[in-house]
C-alpha cells in the first residue's frame, strides 16, 4: 500500500522474523528484499540501498545471528546499527569561528527553503545568545530580498541588502564588514536557488565563498527529493566542499530517504531539519533518532525533550500527584492542554510516540479545531464546576454549551470522555506506582 | 530558441540520464534474459518511476516479449516505449482549457514553483491575445504577493491582491468578481504552498475551490497541481491528497531543466490517471511548454 510508512513495512517484515526460533539464509534474504523495497519506496537512492542491503546481509548471514537465541531481534539490531552508521552516529553541532563573525552560507536548488531556513537559523542562534545578521544575496528571484526582510523583521533580526547591486559576492563581503562594525557575531548568507549543473551560477557561489571564507556551507535539501538527491548533493559538495546539510519540509509525510542518500554520497552531517511553517520550527537533527524512527521505534527521545522544555516542572509534579489520587479535574485538564500546545502541533507529537503508526493516524486525523472547542467548553465553566463535575446539572450544561458556542451533546461528550479518562487513571495509578512518567496520560481527544 | 527546442533541450538531459541508462543496459546485454529485465527495472527506479510502476512496466514488457517472441534489443526498446506512452496517454486530454472564461487554480506543496508558473502562464495566455487577471491568494509566505506582482508586471496583466495575512478565500472572491466585471478571459489564482498532510490547509483549499465554483459557475475550471521534477515517491501521495481536496485537472511539471528525471509523472499517470499538461524548463517567462506525451517518452528513451 502506498500509504504505509517505512517503519510499518520494516516492522511487518520483522514480525515475520520474530515469529521464528532460528533464521536460515532464506529468511534473511526474504527480510532483506522487504528492506530493500521499503528503502526504495522511501526514495533512498538505488545504489545506496544496494550497498546497505549487502552490508546488512553480510552481517546477518553469519554465525553470530544463526546461533543467537532470538535471531529476529538480532536482525533488527543489525539493520538499526547499520542505519545509524549510515546516518552518522551522533548529532553534529554548528561550527563557530574563533574569530567573529562566523559566516554561514546557505546553498541549494530552487524552492528547497533557503530563505525560510536562513531566518529560522537566525532565530535559533539568537536564542543561544548570538547576534546574527541576515544577508540577502538572492538577486534573481523577484521579491526574494523583500522576503528575507519581512521574515527578519518578524524575528527582529537585522537584514543586510544592497538595493540595485547585482554582485552577490560584493553584497556578502559588505555584510561581513557591517557585521564587524555593528558587533554581529554571525552572518547568515542567503543565496539564490540554482541548478547544480548551472556552471555560471555555481561559479558565483565559489566567488562568494572566496571572499567571505564561510565557517559553514549548508546545503539545503528538500526532504521529498527523489533519486536525484544524490546528483545534487554530489555536485554541490564537489564544487563548494559543503560542511553540512539542512533537511527541510520534514513535517510532511515523506519518508525522507533523501537523508540517507545525501549523507551517504557526501559523508557530510545533516545538522538541522525544518519541521514546519513557523519561524521557530527548526530542530537540531538527531541521526540516531531519525534512524530509529525509520525503523519503527518511535522518536521517543525528541518527545521527551519537547515535553521537558514545555512542561512546567512544578505543575507536572502536582499533576502527577493528582493523577495518582485520581483527583484530576477539568481545571487540570485545561492546564494540560495549554502545556501541550506549547509543545507544537499535536500531530507532530503523536507521530513521535512509538506504536502509533502513520496508518492509524491517517484514519484519525487529529483535529486541532476540536481541541479548541474542548478548551472553549471548559473555559465556559465556572471555577466550581471545573473542580467538581457533580455540579454540572442540565441547566448548567445548557449554559456552558451556549457560552462556548457548542451544543449540549458536545458538552456531554466531553464530560463522558473525561469520566472515562479518570477511570483509566485510577487503573494506571493502581498499576504503576513506581513509574515516574510525566507523559503517562492518554490524550483524550 | 523556440519552445519546442527548449523542451527538447531540457528533455535531452532527461534522456541522457534515463535514456542513457536504458541504452547502456540494452547495449550491455547481447541477448534478452532475466538480468536484462532486472537492469531495466533498476533504470526506471533510478528515474523516480517508483518500485510499483517500474515492476508493473517491466512485467508488461516481459509478457509482451514472450508473447511477441521479441528476441532483439531494439524491438524490446520499441516495446518499452509503447508501454510508457500508453501509460501517459490513457489519462486523457493534456491540453489546457482554451475557452473563455477559464479559471485556473494553482496548487502544490511549498517551493515547487507555483508563483513562477503563474507568471509564465499569464504570459502564455496574453500571447494568445487573451485578457488575463491573476489573484494573489498566497497571503501566507513573506513577500509572495510582491513576487507575484513582479510577474504580473512582466507579463503585463492585472493583479488582485490584499495585504499579507488576509484571508486567501476573500482574495479569490474579489478576483472572481473583478474577472466577471471586466470580462476577463482567464483568471489565474496563485495559492500558498501547503503540505498535503495538513488538514486545515487542505480544507482552506477546498473552500477556495468552492468559492470559484459559486462565483464563476459558467467558467471552465482548471486545477493544476504543480510538481517539482526532483520530487520522489511522495509526489504520488501529493497527487492523491490534493485530488481529494480539489479535483485536479492536470499537472504542471517544473524544474525539468535540471538532472532530475521527472519519472514520477509516469507513476502518477499509472496510479491516479492525472495527465501532465505543462512543463517548466527554466526561470524565464517563456520557459513553459505544453506537455506532449510522445516527445516526453521519446525524450526519455532517446
Amino acid at each position: 500500500m502506498a500509504f504505509e510508512s517505512l517503519a510499518d513495512k520494516l516492522s511487518q517484515t520483522f514480525k515475520k522474523l520474530r515469529g521464528k526460533g532460528k533464521l536460515n539464509q532464506n529468511d534473511v534474504k526474504e527480510a532483506m528484499r522487504e528492506v530493500k523495497l521499503a528503502l526504495l519506496e522511501a526514495d533512498v537512492n538505488f545504489k545506496v540501498v544496494k550497498q546497505f542491503v549487502n552490508t546488512v546481509t553480510d552481517r546477518c548471514i553469519g554465525e553470530e545471528v544463526m546461533e543467537s537465541l532470538t535471531p529476529g531481534q538480532m536482525v533488527v539490531k543489525i539493520v538499526n546499527e547499520e542505519m545509524c552508521k549510515l546516518m552518522g552516529e551522533s548529532e553534529s553541532k554548528l561550527a563557530i569561528s574563533p574569530k567573529p563573525p562566523t559566516v554561514i552560507m546557505m546553498v541549494g536548488l530552487q524552492g528547497a527553503g533557503k530563505t525560510t531556513t536562513s531566518a529560522k537559523l537566525g532565530g535559533l542562534l539568537r536564542k543561544q545568545g548570538k547576534r546574527p545578521l541576515l544577508c540577502a544575496c538572492d538577486i534573481y528571484r523577484p521579491a526574494a530580498i523583500k522576503q528575507l526582510h519581512v521574515v527578519g523583521e518578524q524575528l527582529n533580526i537585522p537584514v543586510f541588502s544592497i538595493e540595485g547591486n547585482n554582485n552577490p559576492a560584493q553584497i556578502a563581503q559588505s555584510a561581513v564588514a557591517q557585521a564587524l562594525k555593528n558587533g554581529n557575531d554571525v552572518v547568515i548568507v542567503d543565496t539564490a536557488g540554482r541548478l547544480h549543473i548551472d556552471e555560471e551560477l555555481m561559479a558565483e557561489l565559489e566567488r562568494i565563498k572566496e571572499v567571505v571564507t564561510p565557517t559553514e556551507i549548508l546545503l539545503v535539501v528538500d526532504a521529498m527529493t527523489g533519486q536525484d538527491a544524490v546528483n545534487v548533493a554530489e555536485s554541490f559538495n564537489k564544487e563548494l566542499d559543503i560542511t553540512g546539510v539542512v533537511l527541510t519540509k520534514l513535517d510532511g509525510d515523506t519518508r525522507g530517504g533523501a537523508a540517507l542518500s545525501v549523507r551517504s554520497v557526501t559523508g557530510k552531517p545533516i545538522k538541522f531539519c525544518g519541521m514546519g511553517e513557523k519561524l521557530s520550527d527548526l530542530e537540531v537533527f538527531h541521526p540516531d533518532r531519525m534512524a530509529s524512527r525509520i525503523l519503527g521505534m518511535g522518536d521517543v527521545l525528541t518527545l521527551i525533550e519537547k515535553a521537558e522544555t514545555a512542561i512546567d516542572e512544578k505543575k507536572a509534579a502536582e499533576l502527577e500527584k493528582k493523577l495518582r489520587n485520581a483527583t484530576f479535574t477539568f481545571e487540570d485538564f485545561l492546564d494540560q492542554m495549554e502545556q501541550m500546545k506549547n509543545m507544537g502541533p499535536i500531530s507532530s507529537i503523536v507521530g513521535m510516540i512509538p506504536g502509533v503508526d502513520a496508518k492509524a493516524l491517517a484514519g484519525a486525523q487529529i483535529d486541532e479545531k476540536k481541541m479548541a472547542r474542548t478548551e472553549a467548553i471548559i473555559k465556559s465553566m465556572t471555577k466550581a464546576e471545573r473542580e467538581n463535575r457533580e455540579k454540572l446539572t442540565p441547566s448548567r450544561k445548557d449554559r456552558i454549551a451556549k457560552g462556548s458556542g457548542t451544543t449540549l451533546s458536545d458538552v456531554n461528550g466531553l464530560i463522558k470522555q473525561f469520566e472515562q479518562m479518570q477511570k483509566m487513571m485510577k487503573q494506571f495509578s493502581g498499576m504503576s506506582k513506581a513509574g515516574k512518567k510525566k507523559m503517562g496520560m492518554k490524550f483524550g481527544f | 530558441m523556440g519552445l519546442f527546442d527548449k523542451l527538447k533541450k531540457s528533455l535531452s538531459k532527461t534522456r541522457d540520464s534515463i535514456g542513457g541508462a536504458v541504452d547502456n543496459v540494452i547495449r550491455a546485454f547481447t541477448g534478452i534474459d532475466d538480468d536484462l529485465f532486472d537492469e531495466l527495472e533498476e533504470a526506471l527506479i533510478l528515474a523516480d518511476v517508483g518500485v510499483n510502476t517500474s515492476t508493473e512496466v517491466v512485467e508488461k514488457l516481459r509478457s509482451a516479449a514472450k508473447e511477441k517472441k521479441i528476441a532483439d534489443k531494439d524491438a524490446l526498446r520499441a516495446e518499452l516505449r509503447e508501454i510508457l506512452m500508453e501509460t501517459m496517454k490513457k489519462c486523457g486530454d493534456t491540453a489546457i482549457s482554451n475557452t473563455s472564461p477559464t479559471v485556473i487554480l494553482m496548487i502544490g506543496v511549498n517551493g515547487v514553483g507555483k508563483t513562477t508558473t503563474v507568471g509564465k502562464l499569464a504570459n502564455y495566455f496574453t500571447k494568445q491575445n487573451k485578457s488575463v487577471l491573476i489573484a494573489a491568494a498566497d497571503t501566507f509566505r513573506a513577500a509572495a504577493v510582491e513576487q507575484l506582482a513582479t510577474w504580473a508586471e512582466r507579463a503585463d496583466v492585472g493583479i488582485i491582491k490584499q495585504q499579507e495575512g488576509s484571508d486567501p478565500a476573500a482574495v479569490v472572491f474579489d478576483a472572481a468578481n473583478a474577472a466577471r466585471a471586466r470580462g476577463t478571459d482567464v483568471l489565474i489564482c496563485d495559492t500558498a504552498g501547503r503540505l498535503h498532510n495538513k488538514k486545515n490547509l487542505m480544507d482552506e483549499l477546498a473552500k477556495i475551490k468552492k468559492i470559484v465554483e459559486r462565483e464563476l459557475p459558467n467558467a471552465a475550471k482548471e486545477v493544476l497541481l504543480v510538481l517539482d521534477a526532483t520530487t520522489g515517491q511522495n509526489a504520488v501521495i501529493q497527487a492523491q491528497e490534493f485530488a481529494k481536496a480539489t479535483d485536479i485537472t492536470g499537472i504542471v511539471l517544473t524544474k525539468l531543466d535540471g538532472t532530475a528525471k521527472g519519472g514520477i509523472v509516469i507513476a502518477i499517470a499509472n496510479e491516479h490517471n492525472i495527465p501532465v499538461k505543462l512543463v517548466g524548463v527554466g526561470e524565464g517567462i517563456d520557459d513553459l511548454c505544453e506537455f506532449d506525451a510522445e516527445t516526453f517518452v521519446d525524450g526519455i528513451l532517446g
